[in-house]
């Protein structure tokens, strides 16, 4: 009754970094409540994970069914309504990923729970659950609180929280799937990986990254020749990827690649939460952006507020002569 | 086959200035932009797309104030059918799931096999609307959408793209809702022409009393969640913005570059 949940991601037999993002939430969220933090498992052989998670909460739930080994939304919503209705937890954090943004909203409409999405935070005052969210890509954030209900569905965008080192004293509890056949509804194929690409954006020491505010195909040369001019690779943005103006393989973010370049370049990327969580470790970021308040610049080492067409060619221009 | 497409009309903002209104819990929305969700724009092209090939038809359905109908207007020019605008005083502050609940409403007495969102709207972002208005509907559901491959009888095989460039393939039972990704298709251009041509079609409004919705299922009496207020996101540590003419500003660059290293 009234425990903190976390539902643990796992992907092809590993947990996902969101899991542990919650977990230190799930934590603070424990103590300040005085509640048992505990991690929800659903899987196959899941039992490596399990203990992976022992010592970061009170209890592990493990409903172990070859039926949960990849997700499915059928399978995991039988599961899940089955556990809520006899745990009653105050709230279950979902992480706010392909596999969260699937499963929390239908779970939350089935077990009419209240529910906030893609939240940067979250905290109890006065026995309400209120959380931040962005809106408008970022630009601005809102403060809500949830409608009573128990329990309390909140779907965490990911990397909002930087995992800490502790340890708790967990146990594992097995728990019985209540998943009798196979679900007939909805049946998950196969994994296929992103073909790889002539480059690896990954592996360079630079990236000049480009976003819509290019505006057109043409104008990618601009961009490409400040990029050779520091021997660096050309990156993107989704938009430049989804408009085919580059690859898929130049695309930087949750849906991309993940680069740590020493040096990363934004041109005309306003900074959504998408593309930021694929670059933001990188060691300095410079971004180039006509408008002052774009998101971009709350991760970026150094500003530059202008038009990129005036810009990068200058910019060009002073790498040629300094490196020449 | 037939296909419902829910688009929104939401305001352009990544390149215009946001101003808090008085009320402190949201925009001053005056002075900008407004266009169809980026992600809607994908999900009409793809229900066109799919009426071209299986034959059916394609009803697009929208919930806001008139100017919507521009949106709705964009969708029958790029090939839509039918037109419905779900409009109310009483719907004013929905969240998602109250959007979902009018929605799913308007689409009940409807014929579908599909039923197409987008993966998130460019305004409030909720993410939610499309799995929730399947759960309402009682049907299936897969979101991130990147690829139908086919469908056969009453089955789909999509592709859901997860992170970092892998994907999923599943195969679900229709009817269905499907949250549609950008990049899944190349949206064709509308033409003013285009536009024109639809102006005389027919869209149809309704209401709450139309829709057979309580008062408390709808707007912010009907949603799961309340805005207590909107605020600018705090700057991290902020960037160290350079400034001074464009060669001033490419000559720091340049040192920086040099100091940070990497140049190969
Ligand atoms: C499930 C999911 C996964 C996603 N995965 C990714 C991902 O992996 N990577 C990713 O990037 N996005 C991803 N996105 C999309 C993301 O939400 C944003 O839509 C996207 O990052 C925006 O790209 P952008 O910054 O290039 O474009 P916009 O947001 O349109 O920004 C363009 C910017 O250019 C600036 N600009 C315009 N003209 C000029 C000029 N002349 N000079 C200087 N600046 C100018 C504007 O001020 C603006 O800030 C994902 C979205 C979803 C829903
Ligand atoms: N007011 C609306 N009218 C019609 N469809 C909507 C509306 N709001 C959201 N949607 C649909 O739901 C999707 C996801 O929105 P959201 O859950 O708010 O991010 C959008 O891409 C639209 O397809």
């Amino acid at each position: 009754m009234d425990d903190i949940f976390i539902l643990a991601e796992h992907r092809q037999g590993e947990l996902r970094d969101i899991t542990f993002e919650m977990l230190t939430k799930g934590k603070t969220l424990s103590e300040e409540m005085g509640k048992p933090l505990v991690a929800l498992l659903l899987g196959h052989n899941a039992g490596k994970m399990a203990d992976q998670l022992k010592d970061r909460a009170n209890r592990v739930m493990l409903v172990e069914d070859p039926k949960l080994e990849n997700y499915n939304s059928e399978a995991y919503h039988k599961a899940l309504v089955n556990l809520i209705e006899q745990e009653n937890p105050l709230a279950v954090l979902i992480g706010h990923t392909a596999f969260g943004m699937d499963l929390a909203p239908s779970l939350a409409t089935a077990i009419n729970a209240p529910i906030a999405t893609d939240c940067l935070d979250v905290m109890v005052v006065n026995a309400r659950f209120k959380a931040i969210r962005q809106v408008y890509g970022g630009k601005l954030n809102v403060e809500v609180h949830l409608k009573p209900g128990q329990p309390h569905l909140i779907t965490v965008r990911p990397a909002s929280f930087s995992p800490e080192d502790y340890s708790l004293p967990g146990e594992i509890v097995n728990v019985a799937s209540p998943l009798t056949e196979e679900i007939a509804s909805k049946r998950f194929l196969e994994y296929v990986e992103a073909a790889a690409g002539e480059v690896d954006i990954t592996q360079s020491p630079i990236l000049v990254s480009v976003g819509r505010g290019i505006k057109d195909q043409e104008n990618i040369t601009i961009v490409q020749d400040l990029a050779d001019s520091l021997g660096a690779a050309l990156s993107c943005s989704r938009p430049v990827v989804d408009k085919k103006w580059l690859p898929k393989e130049r695309q930087v973010g949750t849906s991309g690649k993940t680069v740590k370049p020493k040096v990363y370049i934004a041109v005309g990327i306003s900074g959504a939460f998408q593309h930021v969580a694929g670059m933001k470790t990188s060691g300095t970021i410079i971004a180039i952006n006509k408008d002052p308040k774009a998101p971009i610049f709350n991760v970026a080492d150094y500003g530059i507020v202008g038009d990129l067409f005036k810009i990068v060619p200058s910019l060009k221009e002073k790498v040629k002569e300094a490196f020449a | 086959m037939d296909i419902i497409v829910c688009v929104k009309r939401v305001p352009e903002t990544a390149e215009a200035d946001i101003v808090i209104d008085s009320t402190g819990k949201g925009i001053d929305k005056a002075g900008l932009v407004f266009d169809i969700n980026e992600w809607d724009n994908y999900a009409v092209e793809e229900a066109v797309l799919l009426k071209e090939k299986y034959g059916g038809s394609v009803t697009v359905i929208s919930m806001g104030p008139e100017e919507s109908n521009e949106t709705l207007r964009r969708a029958l020019a790029m090939g839509g059918d039918e037109a419905i605008r779900l409009t109310d005083s009483a719907f004013a502050g929905s969240d998602g799931h109250a959007i979902a609940t009018v929605l799913s409403q308007a689409i009940k007495p409807l014929p579908y096999d599909l039923i197409l969102t987008g993966v998130q709207a460019e305004d409030d972002g909720y993410g939610q609307v499309g799995p929730t208005l399947a759960k309402m509907l009682g049907i299936n559901h897969a979101t991130v959408v990147n690829g139908i491959e086919r469908i056969e009888g009453n089955t789909a095989r999509v592709h859901r793209e997860l992170e970092g460039g892998l994907e999923e393939i599943l195969d679900l039972e229709l009817p269905a809702v499907l949250t549609i990704q950008s990049g899944i298709n190349e949206p064709r251009y509308v033409s003013i022409m285009g536009i024109r041509k639809v102006a005389k079609k027919e869209i149809k409004v309704l209401g709450l009393t139309d829709l057979g919705i309580k008062p408390d299922e709808a707007g912010e009496n009907g949603s799961k969640t309340v805005i207590e207020r909107v605020f600018l996101p705090p700057v991290g540590e902020g960037a160290e913005m350079l400034e001074g003419t464009v060669e001033n500003i490419a000559e720091r660059v340049v040192s920086i570059l040099k100091e940070k290293g990497g140049v190969a």
